[in-house]
């Protein structure tokens, strides 16, 4: 096989690890109700951490989406009350996301500013924005938030898919295919595996790192609308440390933040894995969150350490 | 003419310079602030001690300051830590156990530094032993600390995170003459560090190692060790930070405390001059770009805007200061000037 498959592997045994644990600890945890409710729950850490693959996948990093989610939760909520239907205000709000991505990362590549400070300034931008457009909690009323959340769509076995989930699943199967089907996707790869010879073969470096924060843009935005519409409210501190939770699914789903290894389809199992541990832990009852926070940096710090193994002993892309 | 044109040369030159663009910033709010608040450069002296609004900008500034000038150490290593913030929250939380626990002030301040040291110790490890990317080493510890702080919480029951402490409060509020204590701490912990980088090699290999690893060990340098002592560095001074803030709010609130003081060293660091690439160390600097932080936060209290105004703003003058740091900005701006000229 294959060894730049390797990370994505073990992170799918981890997986079913997990699972498989809490099946022998809980009756009835070995479940798609459970799975579903997992896939439900996370869909928007999820969607996030999509976007941050592509991002960290060419070497750079977005501190923005946390803040993403907020501020286009309470605009959401706003436009709500303005007598907006919720499906034009995420049309526009998908295109604030990739325009406000965009423009990230141009300002990225033009003036060679550090992703991180870069981003930095970005998540204080919209979080400090979405305070000013509230600073309570906005409910959104309207009767298409309680139509998106009937839907249901049965699994074997009891359980079921709900519209966070679906959304997540296709907006997932579109990264796979941006990712590893167009030439955009080669690029990405090329640049996060070593950005000066990405340029000398014509990869248009401008181009694609306004493209790639532009998805990252869209994925955070896709994000709060799901989380908008799964809280059915918007609330201007929703999504504090989102952005650190996306990176360490990625990271857990086996993508390098050095950029260049990985795979779109490891952050699904990376976030799966975020969500499985804090079910186990809430199913458990006698542990509090503390140990949510801990179990997830200890199986983060496991990962690392695999991963710097495995770029040391199969020279996944040369000395890191 | 010719004037004229030295003139321009000069101007080029002093915008070339790195410290005038933060210093220019720095003055700029203080002269706004003047001008919004009469009473701004007013200094009184209330209960023994210095007050006013340019003594509280230092005074709030100082435990990012501190932080800062740690990390402006790490970051000269070609490195960053971004869990200075859970450093912090686990200084509080150990500090407000063993307060519960009944030990003497001296042991428990003791711990709270030992604690930030081993912290350090811990990222300092992964980066320089097990070579793992300092982003993703410090990572770690961002994640998980927090968690660490409301654990040690329930070591004491945690249902009260509260105390009273003579010795810390004496750090929050309290003054040596007519100076709050704290900013004898800053300046105490700003001289040190000046003495241990400017006075002795350890600048002069942390700046040789981040500026080219392999040149340095080449060199004779031993990379590993210099590392380990710059993130021993930043957790001793997330340690001493801990301290003060732990005992600005008399209580252990591992979830929010110190939120974003990662982001807000690293952007100190960053207005100051630093480059995130490594090879300098700035600490005078650094402690500007702490305040400029903090005088922002301050105007825009004063000026009677609402304070959710303030991240927007403060996004806003960092790229402000980002866009006029980089070259290619610059050379738009001037190529803008000279077409209007021509």
């Amino acid at each position: 096989m294959n060894e730049k498959y390797w990370p994505l592997m073990a992170t799918i045994a981890v997986f079913i690890a997990l699972f498989l644990t809490g099946g022998f600890l809980f009756k009835n945890f070995l479940s798609t109700l459970v799975l579903g409710h997992i896939l439900a729950d996370n869909a928007f850490i999820i969607i996030a951490a999509i976007g941050a693959t592509f991002v960290i996948l060419s070497g750079g990093i977005d501190l923005s989406v946390g803040s993403m989610i907020g501020f286009v939760g309470v605009v959401m909520a706003n436009l709500d009350l303005a007598g907006w239907h919720p499906l034009a205000s995420i049309a526009i709000l998908l295109i604030f996301g990739i325009l406000f991505g965009a423009l990230q990362g141009f300002i990225i590549d033009f003036c060679d500013i550090q992703p991180f400070i870069m981003t930095l300034a970005g998540l204080f931008l919209l979080r400090g924005s979405s305070f000013m457009v509230s600073l309570d909690s906005v409910p959104i009323r309207h009767p298409f938030v309680a139509e998106v959340a009937r839907v249901h769509v049965p699994l074997p076995g009891g359980g079921f898919l709900a519209a966070s989930a679906i959304v997540m699943l296709i907006s997932l199967l579109a990264a796979i295919l941006l990712a590893h089907y167009t030439r955009f996707g080669s690029n990405v790869y090329a640049i996060g595996g070593d950005r000066k010879s990405a340029e000398l073969m014509g990869v248009p470096i401008r181009k694609t790192t306004v493209m790639i924060y532009a998805v990252g843009g869209f994925y955070g935005a896709l994000a709060g609308v799901i989380y908008a519409l799964y809280t059915s409210s918007g609330y201007p501190l929703a999504g504090t440390g989102s952005e650190l939770s996306a990176i360490a699914a990625v990271v857990l789903g086996g993508t390098l933040l050095t950029g260049g290894v990985g795979m779109v389809a490891g952050t699904l199992f990376g976030g799966m894995i975020l969500g499985l541990i804090s079910t186990l832990i809430i199913f458990d009852g006698s542990l509090n969150s503390a140990w949510i926070i801990i179990s997830s940096g200890l199986l983060l710090f496991i990962f690392i350490v695999m991963h710097r193994f495995l770029v040391g002993s199969f020279n996944l892309r040369g000395r890191a | 003419m010719s004037t004229d044109i030295t003139l321009s040369t000069r101007l080029r030159a002093l915008a070339g310079y790195r410290a005038t663009w933060p210093l220019l910033a720095l003055a700029a709010i203080f002269i706004v602030d003047g001008f919004i608040s009469p009473g701004f450069y007013d200094i009184r002296i209330v209960e023994g001690r210095l007050f006013g609004s340019v003594i509280d900008i230092f005074y709030r500034a100082m435990p990012t300051a501190i932080v800062a000038l740690g990390m402006a150490v790490v970051i000269g290593t070609k490195g960053i830590d971004l869990s200075v913030g859970s450093v912090v929250a686990i200084c509080g939380a150990v500090i407000a156990w063993r307060i519960h626990e009944g030990d003497s002030h001296f042991v428990i301040l003791f711990l709270a530094l030992g604690t930030g040291l081993l912290c350090g110790l811990w990222n300092g490890f992964l980066v320089a032993v097990l070579n793992i990317q300092p982003i993703i080493a410090t990572l770690i510890l961002m994640v998980s600390g927090r968690g660490i702080g409301l654990l040690v919480n329930q070591f004491y029951g945690g249902t009260d995170p509260s105390f009273e402490s003579a010795l810390l409060q004496g750090l929050s509020v309290g003054h040596i003459w007519l100076i709050p204590t704290r900013l004898i701490v800053g300046v105490g912990v700003f001289i040190a560090l000046w003495f241990l980088i400017r006075r002795t090699a350890l600048g002069l290999f942390i700046e040789a190692v981040g500026g080219n690893t392999s040149a340095a060990n080449l060199a004779g340098v031993n990379a590993r060790l210099i590392i380990f002592s710059a993130y021993l560095i930043a957790g001793l001074c997330a340690g001493i930070a801990g301290v003060i803030l732990t005992a600005d709010t008399h209580t252990s609130d591992p979830v929010s405390v110190a939120l974003y003081i990662e982001l807000d060293a690293i952007l100190a660091v960053v207005i100051g001059g630093g480059s995130l690439a490594g090879g300098r160390i700035y600490l005078g600097m650094t402690v500007i770009g702490a305040l400029i932080i903090q005088a922002l936060t301050t105007s825009i209290l004063i000026s009677g805007l609402p304070p959710e105004y303030n991240l927007v703003v403060k996004a806003v003058v960092v790229l402000f200061v980002l866009l006029l740091q980089s070259q290619n900005a610059r050379n738009a701006v001037w190529g803008l000037f000279s077409w209007r000229k021509s």
